[in-house]
């Protein structure tokens, strides 16, 4: 529900309709990437495509685990305001009308917490390891925080980060009596990420994993907002906030929003 | 003792989940229950189990989990081998264990919220002597029938949600269905072909019928 309201609403990006290829090392201002083996003539195209836009939470979150696994990839931007998301050819990537979609050869994947599993498993080899390895006990730990993550404090914060951040972006008038009721909400959920970060480095365990990255885009909106006094109130909440936002694969993603 | 043990309400759609994932599984279990009218869930012993105070929670030997997905899918890893096989069939390919997460993400963000809805306006209302809202029904059932339209397609091109084979995509399914099935939302299902035959497979299954007993 929230993330249609959201992605429906977002401003197009600026760009040209080509599509940006980024390469992890580098994030400069050109559009297309020509890597040094390939003739001056020819464009090398990653496998690995993502459809969407900077902007948006869901996109971010993909980003995110690429650039942690220093995979080469395309942003292809959707032109949001046109409503592409909702035609084809995007409802053949994603029935459901919703960014982010991402194409790896011929595998085709959406939901973005389904992706950056995917990633995290596929490319397991590859930069950071984003899940704890191990036995079958190990594995489901991890998946008890990915899931507090996407049932528990998304729903809460992603409708705060609405009323704070983008409902000001296309004219609207922040609800505050919404944002009490939430932040409300919310406060309960940090105390018990409170009560956990002192018994584990970081969510899952003392690893960074999916667990903390899916939080990141936004965690990185809410703390341009009033709504940052909850985390930073909390001693171990705001020292695992600093730490995560301060990865140089998520600054690699912010980044991104400026082009 | 069974080493199982699940602390929940047999009458929820999430605690049935993992009583269904247990079941195909043929897994001996204690079902500890949770006494939700008196607000068990939101109170110390409950919290140390799940500290958001939603049922249900889980113990295998000593490892303790919270949450209805972590639980189903740490069954259906742990005894991969035994009863049911509830992940693709070729479950090392990670491809295809993508398309199930995709499924099983779909279900939770696209399709339970309007059905659960539908179920509580429905059912759950008139349990507890209140009145049914028609708008918010109306509202909620055009919701399903979109994503009800997805998966009639999905279904023409395969069996299951997930591929050729039953997973726990669909598995995750089945308790909020069975509920719709007992009201007019009935329809929905039962005018879309392929979805018809599928919510037949599903429901009919062995497993299926024992969490209703």
């Amino acid at each position: 529900m929230m993330g249609t309201i959201l992605q429906s609403r977002l401003l197009p990006i600026k760009l040209s309709h080509s599509s940006l290829l980024f390469s992890p090392s580098q994030h400069s201002r050109s559009n297309l990437k020509f890597t040094s083996k390939s003739s001056p003539s020819t464009i090398t195209m990653a496998s690995i495509k993502v459809h969407g836009v900077p902007m948006s939470t869901a996109t971010m979150r993909v980003l995110a685990a690429l650039y942690e696994k220093e995979l080469e990839f395309e942003l292809i931007p959707v032109d949001m305001r046109a409503g592409a998301h909702k035609q084809e050819p995007f409802l053949s990537l994603n029935p459901f009308g919703q960014i982010p979609a991402l194409q790896d050869g011929d595998l085709t994947l959406f939901e973005s917490r389904a992706i950056t599993e995917y990633i995290a498993d596929e490319y397991s080899e590859k930069g950071e390891k984003l899940m704890c390895p191990g036995c079958n006990k190990v594995k489901a730990l991890t998946k008890v925080w990915l899931n507090v993550e996407g049932q528990q404090f998304d729903p809460i914060a992603s409708k705060i980060a609405f009323e704070r951040v983008f409902k000001g972006m296309f004219g609207m008038t922040t609800d505050p009596a919404a944002v009490q009721d939430l932040e409300g909400k919310l406060v309960r959920v940090l105390d018990i990420y409170e009560a956990r970060l002192s018994k584990s480095e970081f969510l899952a365990c003392d690893c960074f994993t999916l667990a903390d990255l899916h939080h990141l885009p936004v965690i990185h909106y809410l703390m341009g907002t009033d709504s940052k006094a909850l985390f930073e109130s909390r001693p171990k909440v705001c020292e695992w906030v600093k730490k995560i936002t301060a990865r140089p694969a998520w600054a690699k993603v912010v980044d991104l929003q400026k082009q | 003792m069974a080493s199982i043990k699940v602390f929940g309400h047999a009458t929820t759609t999430s605690t049935r989940r993992v009583l269904l994932t247990l079941h195909e599984k043929n897994l001996d279990y204690e079902l500890v229950n949770v006494e939700l009218k008196d607000g068990e869930h939101k109170k110390e012993p409950f919290l140390s189990r799940n500290p958001f105070g939603q049922v249900p929670a889980f113990e295998d030997g000593d490892l303790k989990l919270f949450g209805m997905k972590p639980i189903t899918q740490y069954i259906a890893h742990r005894y991969e081998g035994q009863g049911t096989n509830l992940l693709p069939a070729d479950s090392k390919n990670i491809a295809h264990y993508a398309t199930m997460s995709i499924g099983m993400e779909v279900e939770a963000h696209q399709f339970d919220p309007a059905a659960s809805k539908l179920a509580w306006e429905e059912l759950f209302k008139h349990i507890y002597g209140l009145t049914t809202d028609q708008a918010v029904v109306a509202e909620e059932e055009a919701k399903l029938a979109k994503v009800l339209d997805v998966y009639e397609a999905r279904l023409k091109e395969f069996k299951y949600l997930a591929g050729e084979t039953f997973t726990l995509t669909d598995l995750h399914h089945i308790p909020v269905i069975q509920y719709l099935l007992g009201t007019p939302t009935k329809k929905l299902f039962t005018e879309r072909p392929r979805v018809n035959e599928w919510v037949a497979e599903i429901t009919k299954r062995p497993a299926s019928q024992k969490i209703l007993q």
